[in-house]
This record gives C-alpha cells, sequence and structure tokens, in this order.
C-alpha cells in the first residue's frame, strides 16, 4: 500500500491531563465569575456579561475537551458551518418577531 | 496500489480457506487506515451533535422570544430557583466534563484501570447532578409551580420577598411560561443526563472486560464528545435560567 500523507490518515493528537486540568480550572473559575456578576448591578449587560462568559466556557470545552483545536480542518468546518446555521436560523426568526408589530407601537 | 485494485483484488488464501488479516482486528473493511476510520466516526458523531444542536436550538429560540414578551413573569419566575443549587449543579457537570475527558486520555493510554475509575467518577458526578436537579424540581411542586398542577399565582401577585415587583395576575399568570420553558429545558437535558449515564454503565461494563484499552477507543471517544456536548447546553441553561434576571 502506498503512503499516505493526507490529513484523514494521520494520527490522532492526544491530548493530556495538564491542558484537560487547565481549562477544568479555568471552566470553574469562569462559573463563579459568572455567579459573582450576576449580583452586580448592570442593567441590560448583567445578559450580555452572562452570556459572553457562557460562550467563552462553551469554546473552551469544544475546542480542548472535545479535540477540535488539535482536529482535522474537515472537522473544524463540520462545526463551523453548524454553529453558522444555527445562527442564521435564529437571526431570521428573530428578525421576523421583532418586526412583526414594525411601527404599531 | 489505489484503494479500487484492493478492494477487487483476490483476497490471498491461508490454509483453510481464512482470508489473511495484516491490520487491527478493530479496523473495518472499508476503510483504509485505522487514521481514516478514526476520522469518519468522529465526522459522524458530529453530524449527530450538529442535529442535537438544532433541537434544543428551537427551545433556546422560544425561550428568547417568550422572555422578550412576558419579561417581568420570567423575571419573577427565575428568582424563585435556588441560584446555589444552580451554580453546584454547573461545578458537578464541570467535574463530570474533565473526568470524561480523562477517560479518554486513560484509554489512550491504554490504562484499563483508569479508564475504569474516570467512568465511574464520571457516572457518580452524573448522578449527583440529576439528585440534585430532583430536589430543585420537588420545590417547584412544594411551592405549587408546576404549570397546569395547581400552578400558584401568589409568590407573584403577593411577593414575599421584599426586592420582588408585585405582578398583575394577568402578568403573574404568564410565569407559567417561563416554568413550562424551565421544564422543558431542564427536563430534556436531564434526559440527555439520563440516556448518558445508561451508557456509562454500558461502557464501563465493556471496558472491565478490556475493550477500549487496546487501540479502539472510537465509543469512548464518541461519547465523551456527547458528554461534552450535554455539559455545554447546561452551560447555556444555567445564565438563562438562573442568573440573568436576578434582583440585585
Amino acid at each position: 500500500m502506498s503512503e499516505r500523507n493526507d490529513p484523514e490518515h494521520a494520527e490522532q493528537h492526544i491530548v493530556g491531563p495538564k491542558v484537560y486540568g487547565t481549562v477544568f480550572g479555568i471552566l470553574l473559575l469562569l462559573t463563579a465569575t459568572t455567579t459573582g456578576v450576576a449580583f452586580i448591578d448592570m442593567g441590560v449587560y448583567n445578559a450580555v456579561v452572562a452570556l459572553a462568559i457562557a460562550c467563552i466556557k462553551a469554546a473552551l470545552v469544544v475546542l480542548f475537551f472535545m479535540h477540535i483545536h488539535y482536529s482535522s480542518r474537515l472537522l473544524k468546518m463540520t462545526v463551523g458551518a453548524g454553529l453558522f446555521t444555527f445562527i442564521v436560523l435564529i437571526l431570521l426568526t428573530m428578525s421576523d418577531y421583532i418586526s412583526r408589530a414594525w411601527g404599531m407601537w | 496500489m489505489d484503494s479500487q485494485t484492493i478492494a477487487t483484488a483476490p483476497e490471498e488464501q491461508l490454509p483453510g480457506g481464512v482470508g489473511r488479516h495484516e491490520h487491527p482486528s478493530f479496523l473495518r473493511h472499508h476503510f483504509e487506515t485505522v487514521g481514516q476510520q478514526r476520522e469518519a466516526a468522529s465526522f459522524g458523531m458530529w453530524v449527530f451533535l450538529l442535529t442535537e444542536v438544532m433541537f434544543f436550538g428551537g427551545m433556546f429560540c422560544a425561550y428568547l422570544i417568550f422572555r422578550n414578551w412576558y419579561h417581568p413573569a420570567f423575571v419573577a419566575g427565575s428568582n424563585t430557583l435556588d441560584i446555589t443549587l444552580g451554580t453546584t449543579n454547573t461545578a458537578v457537570l464541570i467535574c463530570s466534563s474533565f473526568t470524561m475527558a480523562m477517560a479518554v486520555f486513560s484509554a489512550e493510554m491504554r490504562r484499563k484501570g483508569a479508564l475504569m475509575l474516570f467512568l465511574v467518577l464520571t457516572i457518580f458526578l452524573g448522578l449527583v447532578f440529576l439528585g440534585i436537579k430532583g430536589v430543585e424540581w420537588h420545590q417547584k411542586y412544594v411551592d405549587h409551580h408546576i404549570p397546569g398542577m395547581g400552578f400558584s399565582i401568589q409568590e407573584f401577585v403577593h411577593p414575599t420577598n421584599p426586592k420582588a415587583v408585585a405582578l398583575a395576575p394577568d402578568m403573574a399568570e404568564k410565569t407559567q411560561i417561563y416554568f413550562s420553558l424551565y421544564f422543558l429545558m431542564t427536563g430534556m437535558h436531564a434526559l440527555h443526563m439520563v440516556i448518558g449515564v445508561s451508557l456509562l454503565f454500558f461502557l464501563l461494563w465493556r471496558a472491565s472486560r478490556g475493550a477500549y484499552t487496546e487501540g479502539h477507543i472510537m465509543p469512548i471517544e464518541n461519547f465523551g464528545l456527547y458528554w461534552h456536548f450535554v455539559d455545554i447546553i447546561w452551560i447555556f441553561l444555567f445564565p438563562l435560567l438562573y442568573l440573568i434576571s436576578r434582583y440585585q
């Protein structure tokens, strides 16, 4: 059999306890932060900050616990395509609901 | 030699008519290399997870729209949740994600004992999460905050919390929408946890018989992806249901 160099046949990158431990620590820290921040009055920014922290946590889980940081381009693009489609669906639904009663208030 | 030639070449016969196998026993014949098999399995798992994103996405979208329509009711409903239990549960779930990640690492290192230990820890933390969730649900039952089941708007019309704003009865009724979404979303999440823990028992049983520590770790790795995905759903449920509407 010929030598295989293309990425789909590549050896799997093994992620070690050091990376997992660091990400784990950051996730716990962010959880404490988001709960603490919820008790500070920032108006609409409470929701913005809470969701921003949630997005950072989710990104850390996807990139390191779920190995996407070390994965092939195919997998990176699969995740990206899913995220993109999800955002498009949410934006379309939201723009519909926001514009339902346009000019009627 | 390309793959077509490999596929159609007559298999060399050994005495006894058994085909010759010069590859790991877990490598399926329609894959050329173990790497390709892993990539295909990961890809398939991710496509499944994307359908799950869409499934939960619909509920998140409904939550977002109703929260905008009945904002005072959602604020009042959200403040009846126990933030201490919610934060504890978030930490428990993150710990279980860490132990699951370590289980994948142990399988990769071919350490059977460590793999089983981390699977047991993940099961334990998963059950702790479900237990705490059960305590929270029971509190809602005690408070008559389960929609439809003798739902009481008393707490929202005449709040006992001095920081709370009293709602008019029609808006107070809308807290039922908040609790419907609360039970739907946490319920669907808990169902995923129950399925996950059941699968973990199966994986633990297989691992105890030596599976997954001889190079074929795909079932462990794909289950890890599922478990982390369920963790991510909670990472978003937690701020939306518990945090963003706190009274200051």
